[in-house]
Order: structure tokens, then C-alpha cells, then sequence
């Protein structure tokens, strides 16, 4: 989502005065703004230090210890593919190569064109139809590489739904 | 009036809910059908999921798995008059699956409409609220003691000591928090509850604070679950609406706020002090114990901190007494907990039942087998730091103590079935790998120990070990059960310890190459 350094900074304040006197505030902020932008661009670190009162390498450790904080873009669609222990039970791990094979990037990666983005993640809470995958949010579960092409094509023409 | 319940739960919106109930309301509209749709919770089957149940004057009746291609064949069928189909089940709690288990915490999960304050008082809800409001603080923690009610999330500490500890501690702040960071593989329990009856952990925890005197809670909830957070944040609006949380809890004068924090991807953050340095705002890294959050907690305060399941249970303890819940169970494993079943497996799904199980009787007469229909080879219990149990050892009895004395823990109740493929060097190396992907860094054993684990398994799996690369590893596990500042580092290794001990030709397979 194109934004202007003017409007992130807006959204930045509106942010803050929400949550500043909450609090132990600063993870809802930073989900606040990954929300509003889809990352945490490194330029808002020192106003959101300065909100908050903390130091900026205060608030760096904390986007970076947490793996849900994304310091890129992502891209149009985020697919992200649990590699946990019942996952692999039941083919996980070559559905990973699947998926990386036919995007042409690997777990972390985006597509150069934007399209897409590849994630790892340890558990949905969907281990009892697993291998699951979470695009763009939606749950899916039981997936085969064939489901998982005609899902990604599906996100990739813009239909949503299911089945 | 007809009523049609389609599962809103994840796992079955992962298996196609969401069109299925498109479906049947573009169904209904063609057929000038007036029809109420409630979105259930999951009654846990998830092999027949989404599972339809059609509700009207031939009582409540299941179907599934449904697809959304089914629905105009089921209107068609008269399945809203109980009509026959391929896909129909019957009453799903006459059903062999069902009807065995034992549902206390979850006896409204997949019946109830989850939201509605309405629905779930006349099902139950909020007796065990009106009857601590009419009870001495003391006598509330005596009823969670004496109900044997120990910490689902995994370390199994019992409830009442606990709470006890908090009520005992000066008045002034205090805090309730639910850690619903459930990150281990193969448990799914508390996202089925919070999504099938959030309403049951929003009036535990109101329980809690007025055993303990809190007035504010927080439910940590992960990221990865955003649909729960969703469905909590209706049911406690509903609550609020309905003056069962806020400034004046059911007219008692008593106090109890509630609000949903979100983590943000870290496994680390299941553990409580961790969660608790999260829940401020800060790097979740565990801080060292004493003094125990009962003392000082969230904030610099005491604080209880529970799991969704111990909360859950809580209001059931009150309405029915802590020796009805105390009369299931064996030895010191007292009540029932929602197993979860996982992996390779053909009947996936939650089952609740008393403590005493056997894994047999889970796996084969719960589970019927693999999914892939080749033996089980082994199980692995209670999560990624959890051990691998081996098929020669399924007799063993589900319960704490049975567990730990064979080297292995139950956890949070998830059990993960692998079949005769599965390389137990590679899960393994996965154990030190996911520690190394989740290590907070604060202590070296859990930090460097776990990245030299991986190391030293891809040398092993790559078969250039050398001659006491087993010996090296074992002695790596050691130093981080023994140094690690909390149990991250400290019990992954366990399944890799576990896979050695029962599974050692996995290692050595790979040195013959």
C-alpha cells in the first residue's frame, strides 16, 4: 500500500494518542502499525520512541525479537506455511519445497514482482487437519501441493472463497 | 423454526466452513426458506468437519464432512425434516466417538451459540460466578484446591496454591492474566474453546479475580490466532453488555475488567514470565524466579497466571462442586483434560476424558490408526519439548504421574502421531532447531547450545559425525537441562534424548552412507 512519509506520520501520532496511556503500550502499537502500513517501516522506530518515552534501540529490540514484526513490505498475498512437528507428519516439509519451487523464493523470501510472500510459522492450532497454511489470513487445511497451486492461482486472479 | 448450525471454528473454516454456510443461505434464499444460522463452535470430530447439525421438531441432527457442492443435495434430501442422505450421521451425541467422552470444560463447546450471553447462562454459564459472589475469597481457593484442578497449560501446578498465594499476598493491585500463547504442535484446546465458548474462560477468570482480589485481567492471546481474538473480543463485549464484567460484575459491587493483549509470534512467550515482560511491552525474555509472579507479577504485581483450560474449568468447580470434578481422574491427576490428537493420524480431533487413558485406546479406538494406514512408530506428547514415545510403550496410562516416570511429560495434552517414515534423526534435529528459532538469548545454554544441537545433527544426518558424535550430543543435552534458565532450553532436550534413546538406529543409519 503506497502512503506518503506525510500520511505514515500522521497515522503514527493518531496511533500513539490511542494507546500511549495504556499500559505496558508498546506491542499495540507496533500492531497498530504494522495494521496501518502492513510492516513497521524503520523510519517510525524514533517517533514511536519518542511517544513512548523509550529509547529507540529500546523499541528496535523489541520488533525485532518478535517474529510477527516485519521491517519490509510484505507482499500482496502472504502465505504462510506451518513447519511444525504434526505438519511434517503428514508432508509439511515437501509442501514447503512445493511452495518454494513454484514461487521461486524461499521460506522469508518475497517474489521480486511483489506478488508474493513466503513465511514460515510453528503452529495454527490446525493440527488435526494438517498440513495447514494460512493465506492471507484464511485458515486452510489438508493441503496437497495441487490444493495449494489452484489456492495460490486462485489469491493471484483476485476470486476469493473457498472450495 | 429451524435452526442451522455451520462451525465458525478455524479448523473447520480450513476445511471449507465458510462456503458451505454461503452455500446453504444462497439455498435457503432460492427456496424462500427463513432460516436461522448460528456459527458453532467445533464439536472437535475434525475428520467430519465442517459437520452441519440441522435443528427442528426431529431434534438435532449431523451431517459431514460437508462440502459446499453437497448443499443443494441436502436441501433437496429434506435434511431440514431429518430427511436420509449419504452424509447423515444421526444425533452426533449418540455417535460411539462422542458418546464415551467425558466433556466438563467442554461441554459447550460445539453446542452453543459462542457469543451469546443468552444462550450460554441457560446451558449452565454463570452459576459458578452467582455462587463465588456469595462466597468468602478463602473458600473459593479452597474449592479450586480441593478440586484437584492442576495448570493445563503444562507445568501442572495445582490452581489453588496458587490462587492462594495471590489472596494472601497485601491488598492493592493485582492481576489475572490467561496465557492463550498456545504455540506447542499438535494442541489446538484453546482455540477450540475460545472460539466454541469464550464465554466459559471470561467468567473463570472473573472467578479468579474475585477469589483473589484482582479487579483487571488480560487474555495474552498469539498472534497466529486471530479468529479466536475475534470471537473473544464479541464474548467480552457481550459480557460487558450484559453486566457480567466491568464496575459492578452482576450487581455485586465487585470489580473485574478484561481486555485481549496480542503476542506477536514467539513461542518463548508461552512461558510465564516471558508472557508477563510481554504483556509490558518489552522483549519477551524470561526473567529468573524467585520471586514467582503470585508475588510479583505483571507490573511489579501479584498475579495469577493460568492457561485457557484451568480458567475454563473453573466456573464448572464452583457450579458443581470441587468433588464432583475431583470424582474423575486418578491418583493426583484429579478431573478430565481435553486431549488433543494430531499428526498422522485418521480421526484427528479434541477428546475429553478422565485421567487414566491409555495411549492404545486414544490412538487406535479414538484416532482408528494412521492416516497414511502404515503403522504408528511413535508419539510425540505434550508439544516440541516434549518426548517421543515409542509404539512399545502405548499401553502407558494418560496422567502426569504415569508420564513422568516413564521420561516422558503430558504437557498441554497434544499428542502427535508419526508413522513407520518418519526419520527420528531428522525430529531431532528439529528440536534444536525450532530452539534455536525460538531461544530468547538470555542464557547461553538454551542460546549457543541449541545452534551447536543443529550442528552437530547435521553432521550426524549428513554422516560425518565421527565416532562419538552421539556421545557429544547426549552430553549437549545434559548441560542444557541442567543450565538453562527455563524450559525452553531446558526440556528440548527431551525429544532428542528420547529419539536417541528408542530410536538409535535412526542415528546410525545415516553413518552407513
Amino acid at each position: 500500500m503506497p502512503t506518503s512519509a506525510l500520511d505514515r506520520e500522521h497515522d503514527v501520532r493518531r496511533i500513539l494518542a490511542q494507546y500511549k496511556d495504556r499500559p505496558g503500550p508498546l506491542l499495540e502499537v507496533l500492531h497498530a502499525v504494522q495494521g496501518a502500513f502492513g510492516f513497521i517501516p524503520p523510519e517510525v522506530i524514533g517517533p514511536i520512541a519518542e511517544g513512548l518515552n523509550l529509547s529507540r534501540a529500546e523499541v528496535h529490540g523489541v520488533v525485532t525479537f518478535y517474529h510477527y514484526f516485519r521491517s519490509t513490505p510484505p507482499g500482496r498475498h502472504v502465505l504462510k506455511l506451518c513447519r511444525a512437528e504434526s505438519c511434517q507428519a503428514m508432508g509439511a516439509d515437501a509442501l514447503a519445497a512445493h511452495a518454494e519451487a513454484r514461487l521461486g523464493v524461499s521460506l522469508h523470501g518475497s517474489t521480486p514482482d511483489g506478488r508474493f510472500s513466503l513465511e514460515p510459522v510453528y503452529c495454527l492450532g490446525l493440527c488435526a487437519c494438517s498440513p495447514a497454511v494460512l493465506l492471507d489470513g484464511e485458515p486452510h487445511g489438508r493441503v496437497t501441493p495441487q490444493r495449494l497451486d489452484a489456492l495460490l492461482a486462485q489469491a493471484d486472479s483476485g476470486a476469493g472463497g473457498d472450495e | 423454526m429451524t435452526t442451522i448450525y455451520v462451525p465458525g471454528d478455524s479448523g473447520a473454516r480450513a476445511l471449507g466452513a465458510e462456503a458451505v454456510c454461503g452455500a446453504i443461505g444462497r439455498e435457503a434464499a432460492a427456496r424462500h426458506l427463513d432460516l436461522t444460522v448460528v456459527r458453532n463452535g467445533s464439536r472437535g470430530a475434525y475428520w467430519l468437519e465442517p459437520l452441519v447439525e440441522v435443528e427442528g421438531p426431529h431434534g438435532r441432527l449431523a451431517y459431514g464432512p460437508v462440502r459446499a457442492a453437497d448443499v443443494p443435495g441436502l436441501f433437496a434430501a429434506g435434511w431440514l425434516e431429518g430427511g436420509a442422505h449419504r452424509l447423515a450421521l444421526g444425533a452426533f451425541e449418540s455417535l460411539p466417538w462422542f458418546c464415551g467422552q467425558q466433556r466438563l470444560t467442554f461441554q459447550r463447546v460445539g453446542r452453543t451459540d459462542p457469543c451469546s450471553v443468552a444462550d450460554y447462562g441457560a446451558n449452565g454459564g454463570y452459576a459458578g460466578l452467582r455462587r463465588a459472589l456469595s462466597m468468602d475469597p478463602a473458600d473459593i481457593v479452597e474449592q479450586i484446591t480441593r478440586s484437584g484442578l492442576r495448570g493445563r497449560g503444562g507445568a501442572a501446578f495445582p490452581t489453588g496454591i496458587k490462587w492462594k498465594t495471590v489472596l494472601g499476598q497485601p491488598p492493592g493491585q493485582k492481576y489475572i492474566t490467561c496465557n492463550a500463547d498456545e504455540g506447542d504442535s499438535g494442541t489446538f484446546s484453546d482455540r477450540m474453546l475460545m472460539e466454541g465458548d469464550p464465554l466459559s474462560l471470561i467468567e473463570g477468570m472473573s472467578i479468579a479475580g474475585i477469589a483473589v482480589g484482582a479487579t483487571q485481567g488480560y487474555i495474552y492471546l498469539r498472534a497466529e490466532y486471530p479468529h479466536a481474538g475475534r470471537t473473544l473480543n464479541r464474548a467480552i463485549a457481550a459480557a460487558y453488555a450484559g453486566g457480567y464484567l466491568g464496575s459492578d460484575v452482576l450487581g455485586s459491587g465487585r470489580r473485574f475488567e478484561l481486555e485481549v493483549r496480542l503476542g506477536a509470534g514467539a513461542y518463548i512467550c508461552g512461558e510465564e514470565t516471558s508472557m508477563l515482560e510481554s504483556l509490558e511491552g518489552r522483549r519477551g525474555e524470561v526473567r529468573v524466579r524467585p520471586p514467582l509472579p503470585a508475588v510479583k507479577g505483571l507490573f511489579g504485581c501479584p498475579t495469577v497466571v493460568n492457561n485457557v483450560i484451568t480458567l475454563a474449568t473453573v466456573p464448572l468447580i464452583l457450579a458443581r462442586g470441587a468433588e464432583f470434578y475431583a470424582g474423575f481422574g486418578t491418583g493426583k491427576s484429579r478431573g478430565t483434560l481435553p486431549l488433543q490428537l494430531a499428526g498422522n493420524i485418521k480421526r484427528g480431533g479434541l477428546i475429553e476424558r478422565a485421567f487414566g487413558l491409555t495411549l492404545r485406546e486414544l490412538l487406535y479406538e479414538y484416532g482408528g490408526g494412521s492416516a497414511s494406514g502404515r503403522p504408528i512408530r511413535a508419539v510425540q506428547i505434550g508439544g516440541p519439548l516434549g518426548a517421543y514415545v515409542p509404539a512399545a510403550q502405548f499401553d502407558l496410562p494418560i496422567d502426569y504421574e504415569a508420564l513422568a516416570a516413564s521420561g516422558a511429560m503430558l504437557g498441554h495434552g497434544g499428542i502427535v502421531a508419526f508413522d513407520d517414515t518418519v526419520d527420528m534423526a531428522r525430529m531431532a534435529r528439529y528440536a534444536m532447531h525450532f530452539c534455536a528459532v525460538e531461544s530468547c538469548g538470555k542464557c547461553t545454554p538454551c542460546r549457543i547450545g541449541s545452534t551447536r544441537g543443529v550442528e552437530l545433527l547435521d553432521r550426524i544426518l549428513a554422516g560425518r559425525g565421527g565416532e562419538h558424535a552421539l556421545e557429544r550430543l547426549e552430553e549437549l543435552c545434559e548441560l542444557m537441562l541442567q543450565g538453562s534458565l527455563c524450559g525452553l532450553g531446558g526440556m528440548t532436550p527431551f525429544p532428542v534424548q528420547s529419539a536417541l534413546k528408542h530410536f538409535r538406529d535412526d542415528f546410525s543409519a545415516h553413518a552407513q552412507h
